[in-house]
């Protein structure tokens, strides 16, 4: 921070008062930094992120911009290369001298820059949905946390579906090792024995998924429901719903629940026979609201086709940087420090209905949404709860159990109740 | 011995001038110490790229010089990395727990202190087991002993292994590239405790030096980088002169006819490839605190290729040649990649580098193979020794 | 203004006309349930619709199901509905008057999976005895999914008037599982599991082991009731955990933590001392016990629980399984007949394994076979081999965009990708492979060099999505055997393929003018140009053979994974481990190389069925071992061909 004093500059002409600025700033406009891969593995989901949100700064600047000035986008690519990312944000932040961040989609890629972050003191909206475990002062969280997701969806298995053995599937990484965790002892504590639930972690990209479906469908045997929550990542979903389909395993015997599979994975993807499986999101394209529509015809204007879709992390974007425009407007400043104590109590309307919240922890209060999968690659919402606080440290593990996070009064994203104590300041990466 | 080696080797002094100099620049003009010219991001791009020359000048010897293609040195980079990281996070970690817990009524018990540090690092992956492999992750002497031992170990095992079978050529190759795939497919679980696809993160923050600048950091890590690089260079130029450099040449040129001779080519090739997988621990264990993270992706078959693609594009042969590759190569792609280059409008279609930089190297690289296969090392060469 | 008017007309005239039989009126009552429904509260609402004994009810209840059912915002009116663009085309329920309304103001029911399934329950007896071939099988599927004591008469009833053969067999099946568990009658449940002893379905091994279910129990007394097992303590359950269930029953005072007896000293700090001790000195485990029980001594806090004390609680009582179902002979039957069962799945495990093994093998192979003529038989390395599998398998996907029928375009794209790969084969053997043979590792490079060229061109071409590469319906589905041993239909057409083209590579090498030119250049250049055979033209031709096999492997590939741009380097280094441990330049090694691998995969993931990255790892590791002891591959060239 020593180094780099942009936002102290800021922060005085803030100070000098605020009707004379606006020229002033002006001629230094509003930089607000795009991070997200736009080629390597992730640039398919990423790229969409990055239209997004040039989409929503177009828009932003011609309803006149924030503070009086026009957004000036300063989009990079990481190229899916995690150190990279670390390297892109610190260039942003020092070199470009954004007042913000919109971007990262893997949690690898997140942990990468999160120290540069901190250190720099920025400020980054992360729009995707993750394990949760953290919370750090520079980011806000506009995806789900477990409890916006997973948590849901397994009550709705047990619940309405009533299903008895589980077999949580996932890639072998972060995200879904530490939701299947926490799932594992949710089910636990639900009354579901250990031998109920089966784990099997794959490779990225797997292909060969005969003998696992086999596994699945034979959990049966002891004549309780059985159910697949599955975390798998990207391309294996493919060949493991082909292979679902081969070894006709329908909705009604086995029922899925996919944590990562929107709108724009199915698009790959033939859904004739995964109708009726399930997905659980804070956003589905087909919610019915006003709102989406104009969202939805807004987004294939901008990308001028009427076949790309919408999907969640999108919609976290939406919410997440129009409620950045409301409280740097309510802070009249872009300090980082500013902007974040205003983006507290923070409301925005979701697109599928209610009011999202920013809260104390920097995680949003949304409905969580379960959809089935319709022959047309959509969903169908057949569930939609009241909005759920994010919860940065799981209630279900714990170590996590006795941690929380309260940035505006306590003042740290790790504290200890037990103790009474703040554990880090920093977050753990 | 020493005056003689490197009078025969003039080459040896314009490079060590030549990287004083560049150091000497980089000081004057970062934002540490000097006008603040070249900002904190680019010293550690510039960091970085020294320890990839320190390592293509390892991938020359044993490839240039010795003959084996190994496709697996990127791997041995890999374990520095992970070797230093393991020490980095531990020591970080410590820290902040034994302040957490410092307030407490009752003082915790060594094992709570080992548990909540345990907790803190894997609990991101799901876990907080401490495994075996952490061990020694305390110890930070230790830990550096590791970045050049278990490289040399796995080299000299492998090794071992592989030239006693008298597996050769593109055999070799790809027996290396295939522990180099094992290693990262290993490194990807999560079984493994090194926090899988997550790696180790957070390394830039160099534990106890907390409240000491980036600025500073990353010019105290490229002025090691430098000097690392000077060292090794040093080092491998007098390993590939004199005689011991000329039984190595020899085993390139023609292993048969060496053996008949009377050398034992299986112990110059075994004490090569060790050696140089040493060298690439260290470089891995300098570079991946600048890099802030390692993770299982950084040590992806492709990688190693890459390695022996910068060697071959520099020249090999000439260790300059592997330092130019590596410069040139990995400093080119960071510009173009990062957007850097400007799009070129064909009116009917837009260039976009992100998009073909990786087409044009691939066609590059078949023309340096075709065209120039003594690299621009060879060019070099050609310029200045035409005239004698 | 119309469309009110029509509204309210629909309105007044089809739900004025209520009669003694309708069903609105009872909807209505449930209205907040049938809207949203939950599975845990639906039943009341199903028990009394079909109270009602109205004809429509199966007909709403099947509508219901399959989300035909439109509530009307303003009065909450249930309809039947079809959408078509934005009209809806409604159907009264009880009259079954119709008529066509804009869609706006209705609002779709849509019951979750859960009650879909209760409502195909209660549907049972109203299609067991239905002239629909198709409704009478969904019932049967409604009674497997969730077997009720209720069925088993209704269905008994069906059996007879059953006329399809299929149809009748499997309601025969389900009657008996249903007597196992449901018959009144002691002997009849053990004459029906007995029946079930050579089925090794899922759902008769579900239908035994629920009979098998146990509890368990800790008693101090001899135990009682049909007692399955007793525990040994040491042996089934673990000390700890035998004193956890003593503790669990209220049988023992459970054990303090180490936490707690942190927590319990924090909280009897005394002059910063606890339990007679400073502090400060309280930072070993021991040392905290020892204050631990000081404070017990002194009455505080509850005495720590010693190991011998919990070992001696844990041997006075007898930790035992108890069967729910109280009829010994009941349990012993399905034991018996589970046992008979089991023994069955395990030979059909191995044989399923084993498939999928075999499968695995013809994947592997099929990947390196190309790999097997460039690399194996004329020693060019060839990092772009992958890459060829791509362009093979996005030909597929091509080839699908314009032909839309799945099953001509699979017919077109074989062909087409083996030309096209064919042609990129010989293109590069001719631009570059051509002036490397002589510097093999150069090959490997500049090979690379193209290899991510073209998967950066593909990804330019494509994007980085997977593509779908739809198989045609009659590879959909997999042969069942039997509930274990199943395969699907695509693997078995890449297992065929893959012999077709053993075959076919092995005719053209040993039978054709080619194969023995090919032979002859790869073994002696020189002495072949002398003999009149042109090394240049059969140097080119080889290469786009194995080029070509290349693309229909992709092609195939794509059917049954997906089609990327990265999907060749996938498959590359797998594919020269296997063609390296098979032994190179034969075709047959290949063969056994891509079994050993295939089998070998399978059989690791067996062990550790939770981590398939982790039988990957070992794979390779032993791969790699393999090689070192026997460089040459499994099937060892001999002679001077062999020399490098």
């Amino acid at each position: 921070m020593k180094y780099f004093n942009k936002f102290a500059t800021c922060a005085t002409v803030a100070l000098m008062g605020s009707t004379s600025i606006a020229l002033a700033e002006c001629a230094d406009p509003v930089k607000l930094g795009v991070l997200h891969s736009l080629s390597g593995t992730m640039a398919i989901s990423e790229t969409t992120l990055k239209d997004t949100m040039l989409m929503l700064v177009e828009q932003q600047n011609a309803k006149g911009g924030v503070l009086g000035c026009q957004i000036e986008a300063v989009v990079v690519d990481p190229a899916s290369d995690w150190p990279l990312f670390a390297e892109k944000a610190r260039e942003l932040l020092t070199v470009n001298e954004v007042d913000v961040i919109f971007g990262n989609w893997t949690s690898v890629s997140r942990k990468s820059v999160l120290p540069v972050i901190e250190e720099l003191n920025g400020l980054l909206f992360y729009p995707v949905q993750y394990e949760g475990e953290e919370s750090s002062k520079n980011v806000f969280y506009t995806g789900a946390a477990p409890n916006q997701q997973a948590i849901p969806a397994v009550d709705y298995f047990l619940e309405e579906l009533g299903v008895e053995k589980f077999a949580l599937l996932g890639t072998d990484y972060v995200y879904p090792r530490t939701t299947n965790n926490i799932l594992e002892q949710y089910l636990k504590d639900k009354g579901i024995a250990a031998e109920d639930i089966f784990v099997n972690y794959t490779p990225f990209g797997h292909s060969d998924w005969a003998t696992i479906v086999g596994d699945v469908v034979a959990l049966g045997e002891d004549g309780k429901q059985v159910g697949v929550i599955s975390t798998i990542n990207g391309d294996a979903n493919i060949g493991f719903y082909k292979e679902l389909a081969a070894a006709d395993v329908s909705a009604d015997d086995i029922p899925v629940v996919a944590f990562s599979v929107g709108e724009e994975e199915l698009s790959g993807l033939d859904t004739t026979n995964l109708v009726g499986h399930l997905a659980a999101w804070n956003y589905f394209m087909s919610a019915d609201t006003p709102a989406n529509a104009e969202f939805i015809k807004t987004w294939q204007d901008f990308i001028g086709s009427t076949d790309r879709v919408t999907n969640d992390p999108m919609e976290a974007h939406y919410i997440g940087f129009n409620m950045w425009v409301n409280a740097v407007e309510k802070a009249g400043t872009t300090d980082v420090d500013a902007v974040r104590t205003a983006m507290y109590g923070q409301t925005f309307p979701n697109l599928t209905g209610g009011t999202a919240e920013m809260l104390v922890n920097h995680h949003l209060s949304k409905p969580v949404l379960i959809g089935e999968i319709t022959a047309d690659g959509q969903f169908d919402i057949i569930s939609q709860t009241d909005p759920v606080p994010g919860d940065a440290w799981t209630d279900f593990l714990p170590e996590s159990a006795v941690l929380m996070s309260d940035w505006k009064d306590l003042g740290c994203g790790m504290y200890n109740t037990e103790t009474k104590s703040c554990v880090q300041l920093t977050s753990n990466y | 011995m020493r005056k003689t080696f490197i009078s025969e080797n003039p080459s040896i002094l314009w490079f060590i001038g030549l990287l004083g100099l560049f150091t000497l620049a980089v000081v004057v003009g970062s934002e540490a110490t000097g006008t603040g010219l070249i900002s904190t991001s680019m010293v550690k791009t510039l960091g970085k790229t020294l320890c990839l020359c320190l390592i293509a000048i390892a991938m020359d010897v044993v490839w240039g010089y010795c003959g084996i293609l190994s496709l697996g040195h990127f791997a041995f980079f890999g374990i520095g990395g992970y070797a230093i990281g393991m020490w980095l996070m531990y020591a970080r970690t410590e820290i902040i727990v034994l302040n957490s817990l410092e307030g407490q009524i009752i003082p915790p018990t060594s094992q709570e202190v080992t548990d909540a540090i345990g907790n803190q690092i894997f609990g991101v992956v799901g876990s907080s087991e401490f495994p075996w492999l952490w061990a020694l992750s305390d110890s930070l002497f230790l830990q550096l002993l590791m970045v050049a031992l278990v490289p040399g170990l796995l080299a000299l095992v492998f090794g071992w292994l592989a030239f006693r079978s008298r597996v050769t050529g593109v055999y070799l190759s790809i027996l290396t590239q295939a522990m180099t795939l094992a290693l990262s497919l290993w490194l990807f679980q999560n079984d493994s405790g090194l926090r899988g696809n997550n790696g180790l993160s957070g390394l830039q923050n160099i534990p106890g030096f907390e409240q000491t600048p980036q600025a500073v950091i990353s010019l105290v890590f490229f002025l090691g980088s430098a000097l690392a690089l000077a060292l090794g260079y040093l080092l491998f130029a007098w390993v590939v002169s004199g005689k011991m450099g000329s039984v190595v040449q020899g085993i390139r040129d023609n292993e048969a006819r060496v053996r008949f001779l009377g050398y034992r080519v299986e112990s110059y090739k075994l004490f090569i490839f060790t050696l140089t997988a040493v060298v690439s621990g260290i470089a891995g264990a300098l570079y991946y605190p600048q890099a802030g993270i390692i993770n299982p992706a950084e040590l992806a078959t492709i990688a190693s290729i890459y390695l022996a693609v910068w060697v071959a594009i520099g020249g090999r042969g000439r260790l300059y040649g592997a330092v130019i590759g590596a410069a040139f190569v990995s400093l080119l792609s960071s510009w173009f990649t990062g957007g850097g280059a400007p799009a070129i409008d064909l009116g009917f279609y837009t260039i976009l580098w992100t998009d073909w930089w990786l087409v044009l190297l691939g066609v590059s690289f078949v023309c340096v193979t075709l065209f120039f296969p003594k690299g621009i090392g060879g060019l070099f060469d050609y310029l200045i020794r035409k005239p004698s | 203004m119309f469309r009110h008017l029509l509204i309210l007309a629909l309105g007044l005239g089809l739900a004025g006309a209520v009669q003694a039989q309708d069903l609105q009126p009872v909807l209505q009552t449930h209205a907040d349930e049938i809207a949203k429904p939950s599975r845990g509260s639906v039943s009341i609402a199903l028990d009394d619709l079909i109270a009602t004994g109205a004809p429509q009810v199966s007909d709403f209840l099947e509508r219901w199901q399959n989300k035909g059912v439109w509530q009307r915002d303003d009065d909450g009116i249930f309809y039947f509905a079809d959408e078509s663009g934005d009209d809806l085309a409604l159907q009264d329920i009880d009259s079954g008057a119709q008529l066509v309304v804009p869609a706006d103001g209705f609002t779709q029911l849509k019951p979750n999976g859960g009650v879909r399934r209760l409502i195909g329950t209660a549907l049972v007896q109203f299609q067991l005895t239905d002239p629909d071939a198709d409704r009478r099988s969904t019932a049967v599927d409604s009674i497997a999914r969730r077997p009720d004591e209720s069925q088993l008469a209704p269905l008994l009833k069906s059996i007879d008037g059953e006329a399809d053969k299929q149809l009748k067999a499997r309601k025969i099946q389900l009657a008996n599982f249903l007597s196992a568990s449901f018959a009144p009658d002691a002997s009849d449940r053990i004459a029906a599991i007995n029946s079930m002893s050579t089925d090794t379905s899922i759902e008769a091994r579900a239908v035994l082991n629920q009979i098998l279910t146990v509890t368990t129990s800790v008693s101090a007394t001899e135990p009682e009731g049909n007692v399955a097992r007793i525990l040994t303590v040491g042996g089934d359950l673990s000390q700890s955990e035998a004193y956890g269930r003593l503790v669990d029953a209220g049988l023992a005072p459970p054990v303090i933590a180490p936490n707690d007896i942190r927590d319990a000293l924090a909280a009897n700090v005394v002059d910063g001392r606890a339990g007679g001790m400073p502090t400060a000195q309280l930072n070993t485990q021991a040392a905290r016990e020892k204050a631990y029980a000081a404070l017990a001594q002194a009455g505080t806090v509850p005495p720590l629980v010693t190991m011998d004390e919990q070992r001696a609680a844990t041997e006075n009582h007898i930790f035992f399984e108890r069967y729910t179902e109280e009829t010994p002979a009941i349990t012993e039957a399905a034991r018996a007949a589970l046992d008979r069962i089991e023994t069955r799945v395990g030979v059909a495990q191995t044989v399923d394994l084993t498939l999928d093994a075999l499968s695995l093998a013809s994947i592997y192979f099929l990947a390196a076979i190309g790999l097997a003529i460039t690399f194996g038989v004329m020693g060019v390395i060839n990092m772009a081999h992958g890459e060829f599998i791509m362009m093979g398998a996005y030909t597929g996907y091509v080839v699908q965009l314009f032909v839309p029928d799945y099953t001509v375009s699979i017919i077109v794209a074989l062909p087409l990708a083996f030309a096209i790969t064919f042609a990129a084969g010989v293109v590069m053997e001719r631009l570059v492979i051509r002036h490397l043979y002589h510097r093999p590792l150069e090959t490997l490079l500049a090979t690379f060099g193209i290899s991510i060229a073209l998967q950066q061109l593909a990804k330019n071409i494509f994007g980085t999505q997977a593509r779908p590469l739809t198989s045609p319906a009659w590879l959909d589905g997999a042969l069942v055997f039997s509930d274990v041993i199943q395969i699907s239909y695509i693997r078995i057409a890449i297992f065929v393929l893959a012999l077709l083209f053993l075959g076919l590579i092995l005719f053209v090498l040993k039978r054709t003018r080619l194969g023995l030119e090919v032979r002859a250049v790869t073994q002696n250049p020189g002495m072949a140009a002398s003999m009149g055979i042109n090394p240049d033209r059969i140097n080119m031709l080889t290469f786009g053979l194995g080029s070509g096999i290349a693309g229909i492997a992709g092609v195939a590939i794509g059917l049954y994974a997906k089609v990327t741009s990265e999907m060749g380097a996938d498959y590359i280094v797998q594919s020269f481990m296997t063609v390296v441990v098979g032994g190179v330049g034969n075709v047959w090694g290949t063969l056994a190389g891509a079994s050993l691998i295939g089998f070998l995969q399978k059989g690791i993931e067996w062990f550790n069925p939770s981590n398939t990255l982790a039988a990957q790892t070992y794979m390779v590791l032993f791969i790699i071992l393999f090689i070192q002891f026997r460089p040459k591959g499994i099937v060892a060239q001999k002679g001077r061909a062999a020399a490098d």
